[in-house]
């Protein structure tokens, strides 16, 4: 087990080119831990997992592995397995040569070959496959047959590049528990990529949030959630409304901040906020942890409903409140709700965080 | 060079990742296609300038005279063949790809045989079947008691008529292409919004047809102007190649590459206006709804004649092959001014094959062939890798490189090669090659790179690059990587690149005829001797060889690559 450090990490594809694709990355990913980096299309988070396993070299700063400066180091001598968004399974090759190949590269003999090859599809529970044609294999398995074959060279980082992102939606869940389970039995350091928070959410120790090439902030998925670093983060993690009050009163590590019905509500605020009395404060409140209450109801929003979503867990609904629309969801909506009805919105102190713009 | 060597060898093994490791690999590639594709061309250009300076080039202004006679002969000749080929082709798309009729099978199973015959074979037998000694004018002349045979196509409307039925496939294929890709809800789209069926074709299908027949006319154009063996043996002196030719066997070497220096920046601009074109748009659809139906003809009368029609078309695109076949087997000298072969006998096969002089055009061209193919496949391999898969500065213009030498007319590329090499060079390890037996290796390998290129870049297009990649992550190196994963998944497609190379080199006569010598004559200069000694039955014996070499290989790389679309390959 080792872990991972990237150091003021930065790639230009073009020469002297506008804008970085990924901009001065920092991370350390802790031995044995899975680490996802997540954000939408285009953020740099394939290019930072590309650059890890050797398909990419930055253009400054530097990567490695344990204590081992790979930066610069060719793919096939970093021992780094990794599942290709498609799998990229050899298809002229069956399941097993598939899974050997690595291990005829670094010259193992036969005997031991072939029991690491049992073991690791034993792993992936496609014990008997081996022989299999990869056109013979459902996705699932594919995706199966390209963990195993990452997994049997027993790489020092285990790298997956939106691997669950070919399969349907209940193959994805059983799968991502999946990976995690065979993960923590190999006890390989995971390097993760998606763009799907859910599924960062689900699996991972902790998740590098990116955008625009910069990492926009690392924590726990917990963390993230509840404490996101900006607009951005609130607003890409789950669903958020994200509100500007006035700040009342300031100090080291809460705010008193100005409702627009005249109320004050008292807040927690990270170390370093900056936030004097007089600005204004930028409040990210989730859609579940606004409750809804009767338009006159002590220290209320008051608001006009504008759209119903009725998804059996919850229901979802937009309120217009003097003029900005807030998401709410609640799971015991009041019977005949409808459009035009007038509510009041309640925001929880204790869930409500400020966030950097 | 050891030192290079060493540090290629260890950037194979390690890393092919470094920003200069394309240009270790492009380096010897750039430097095969300039030493003989771009650097001949440039010589011949020197060369006729050499003598009179640019005054060669002034008789292509002069109001009278061969040059210019020959230039607008050509172009005349390209632009009929246009014409023809995209009328005969275009009909023949819409009449197979849209209508249902008995016998339209047996015409789509043979509709590329003629086109596939090898370049003087081919033209020999529409010469033994249209021309004026010809079968069909002397069986009307009997038929009618006329004086003189009937029909016959000659001169000019000889070299059409070959060129119309070797060429239309360019429009057959690209027709039958776009109306297989069009989208039949957009036709029914305009006859819902209430369209009569003469507006619909007016108003959709031809003008969506547009791309597709503008690359099909530029492709023509450029091969009936590179067009050498109709025009010899139909008789038609006054064109470019012609010139070329004859120019060269008078001694004129410069005027011959005045002649070359023109018809190969003339196909070059047309290779730069078709690509320029391709890059445009074209009305492919992405839609996958239900193929279009046939319209099927139903009217009794209609079917009995669709059914001869189709009989006789049948007929019509075996005859070529069919003629050789018989005359294969007809005596030598045996056939005068009688319809067909009067004497018939095996002799012919037997002497080719026992008489060791007869024996040797076999042994060479397959040999011959058999170096260029080696050399085809190595260097188009690569080239195909690096301008797929590589980033690198100058990947455009390596490219260009191997177009060029698929755009460059036979004729233009021996002219070349002879003006390159007739002394030592560089790249012929500071040897002449002219006189030598390897300069014909040479203009072969230089004529079919390209389509070892092409068929291996199609390959390499499917295959995925994050297969190598895995490879490589898996702990690979470069060369292992591309040996046991790309270039075993590109496979199929170099394997048919490498037959087509090998099947033209041994059809190959247009460059040939100008750089043989006594001890290397191809099976195609022999069939062109024999035809001058009137061993007529010798020569399409020869010929047959060629016909069932090609016949095989094309039946041999369908089942390899198993679909029908490989069949353009053939029509060059």
């Amino acid at each position: 087990m080792i872990d991972v450090k990237l150091r003021s990490v930065s790639k230009r594809f073009s020469r002297g080119g506008d804008a970085a694709a990924v901009d001065d990355v920092s991370l350390t990913i802790a031995a044995g831990e899975f680490f996802t980096l997540l954000g939408p299309s285009g953020c740099g988070k394939t290019t930072t997992l590309r650059m890890v396993a050797g398909f990419a070299f930055p253009t400054a700063g530097q990567i490695h592995f344990g204590d081992q400066d790979v930066t610069r180091l060719a793919p096939n001598k970093r021992d780094a397995g990794m599942v290709f968004q498609n799998y990229a399974l050899f298809p002229h090759m069956t399941v097993a040569q598939n899974v050997a190949y690595g291990l005829k590269v670094r010259k193992i003999g036969r005997a031991a070959s072939a029991e690491r090859i049992e073991q690791a599809l034993a792993q992936v529970h496609l014990a008997g496959y081996g022989t299999r044609r990869i056109d013979q294999l459902s996705g699932g398995q594919q995706q199966r047959v390209a963990l195993a074959r990452a997994l049997v060279i027993r790489p020092r980082i285990l790298l997956l590049d939106e691997p669950l992102s070919n399969l349907d939606a209940k193959l994805r869940e059983e799968t991502r528990s999946e990976i995690r389970r065979i993960q923590r039995e190999a006890g390989t350091t995971a390097l993760y990529v998606t763009h799907d928070q859910a599924e960062a959410m689900a699996m991972s120790d902790r998740i590098a949030v990116m955008y625009g090439g910069k990492v926009q902030q690392v924590g726990t998925p917990h963390e993230v959630y509840h404490r996101p670093a900006n607009a951005f983060v609130a607003r890409f993690i789950g669903r958020s409304n994200v509100l500007e009050l006035p700040v009342a009163e300031a100090s080291a590590d809460g705010l008193e901040l100005r409702l627009p019905s005249g109320a004050r509500i008292g807040i927690g605020a990270p170390e370093g906020h900056g936030l004097k009395s007089g600005d204004t404060a930028l409040v990210s409140a989730r859609p579940e942890q606004v409750r809804l209450a009767g338009p006159t109801a002590d220290g209320a929003l008051p608001g006009k409903v504008t759209g119903i979503e009725f998804t059996g867990m919850a229901t979802n609904l937009t309120v217009d409140v003097a003029g900005d629309e807030l998401m709410v969801s609640v799971v015991d909506a009041p019977d005949g709700i409808k459009i035009d009805d007038q509510v009041g919105l309640l925001l929880a102190p204790h869930r409500l965080w400020v966030v950097k713009p | 060079m050891s030192a290079l060597a060493v540090n290629l060898n260890r950037r194979l093994r390690e890393g092919a990742g470094s920003a200069w490791f394309p240009y270790l690999l492009v380096a010897p590639l750039a430097l095969v296609l300039w030493g003989y594709v771009v650097q001949p061309m440039l010589a011949t250009f020197v060369e006729s300038v050499s003598e009179d300076g640019t005054a060669n080039y002034a008789v292509f202004f002069s109001s009278s005279g061969v040059a210019r006679a020959s230039l607008f002969t050509s172009l005349f000749i390209s632009l009929a063949s246009v014409l023809l080929c995209g009328v005969v082709g275009v009909g023949m798309a819409f009449l197979l790809k849209r209508f249902a009729f008995p016998g339209r099978r047996l015409i789509e199973a043979f509709i590329l045989v003629p086109a596939a015959l090898p370049p003087l074979i081919g033209a020999i037998a529409f010469q033994l079947l249209y021309s004026d000694i010809g079968i069909l004018p002397r069986a009307l002349q009997q038929l009618f008691g006329a004086e003189r045979p009937v029909l016959a196509f000659d001169d000019i409307a000889g070299v059409l008529v070959v060129h119309t039925f070797t060429m239309y496939p360019f429009f057959y294929l690209a027709a039958s292409a776009a109306l297989a890709g069009m989208d039949p809800s957009v036709e029914e789209a305009a006859y819902n919004l209430g369209a009569g069926r003469l507006r619909v074709w007016r108003t959709v299908l031809l003008p969506m047809l547009t791309p597709a027949m503008v690359s099909a006319s530029l492709l023509v154009f450029m091969t009936s102007l590179a067009s050498y063996t109709a025009p010899l043996l139909f008789g038609v002196s006054q064109t470019m190649t012609m010139q070329i030719y004859i120019n060269r066997t008078n001694g004129d070497l410069p005027m011959a590459s005045t002649y070359a220096s023109v018809l190969g920046i003339v196909s070059i601009l047309f290779l730069l206006l078709m690509r320029w074109y391709e890059g445009r748009r074209s009305y492919r659809s992405q839609s996958k709804g239900v193929a279009h139906q046939r319209r099927e003809i139903l009217n009794p009368f209609g079917r009995w004649l669709a059914l001869a029609a189709s009989i006789l078309a049948t007929l019509v695109l075996l005859a070529p092959v069919a003629t050789i076949a018989l005359v294969a087997f007809s005596e030598d000298g045996s056939w005068t001014s009688e319809v067909i072969p009067s004497a018939y006998t095996v002799e012919n096969f037997i002497t080719i094959f026992t008489d060791p002089k007869s024996l040797q055009p076999i042994l060479n061209s397959v040999q011959m062939s058999l170096i260029a193919t080696v050399g085809c496949v190595v260097i188009g391999v690569l080239i195909a890798y690096a301008v797929r898969r590589l980033n690198f500065r100058g990947r455009a213009l390596l490219d260009m490189a191997v177009m060029i030498s698929w755009a460059l007319p036979g004729t233009v590329v021996a002219i070349n090669l002879i003006s390159a090499f007739s002394t030592g060079s560089t790249f012929s390890l500071g040897q002449a090659l002219i006189g030598t037996f390897w300069i014909i290796p040479l203009a072969y390998f230089v004529r079919f790179l390209p389509m070892v290129f092409r068929s291996s870049s199609a390959a390499l297009a499917v295959v995925d690059p994050t297969l190598e990649e895995a490879a490589r992550n898996l702990g690979a190196s470069w060369w292992r990587a591309f040996r046991t994963i790309t270039l075993r998944l590109m496979l199929p497609g170099v394997i048919v690149g490498a037959l087509l190379a090998f099947v033209h080199g041994v059809g190959e006569f247009v460059a040939s005829v100008l750089i043989y010598t006594s001890s290397t004559v191809p099976i195609s200069v022999a069939i062109n001797n024999r035809m001058y000694s009137f061993e007529l039955g010798t020569a399409a014996a020869y010929g047959m060889l060629q016909i069932v070499l090609i016949f095989v290989v094309m039946w041999f790389s369908s089942r390899l690559e198993n679909g029908g679309r490989q069949a353009e390959q053939w029509t060059n």
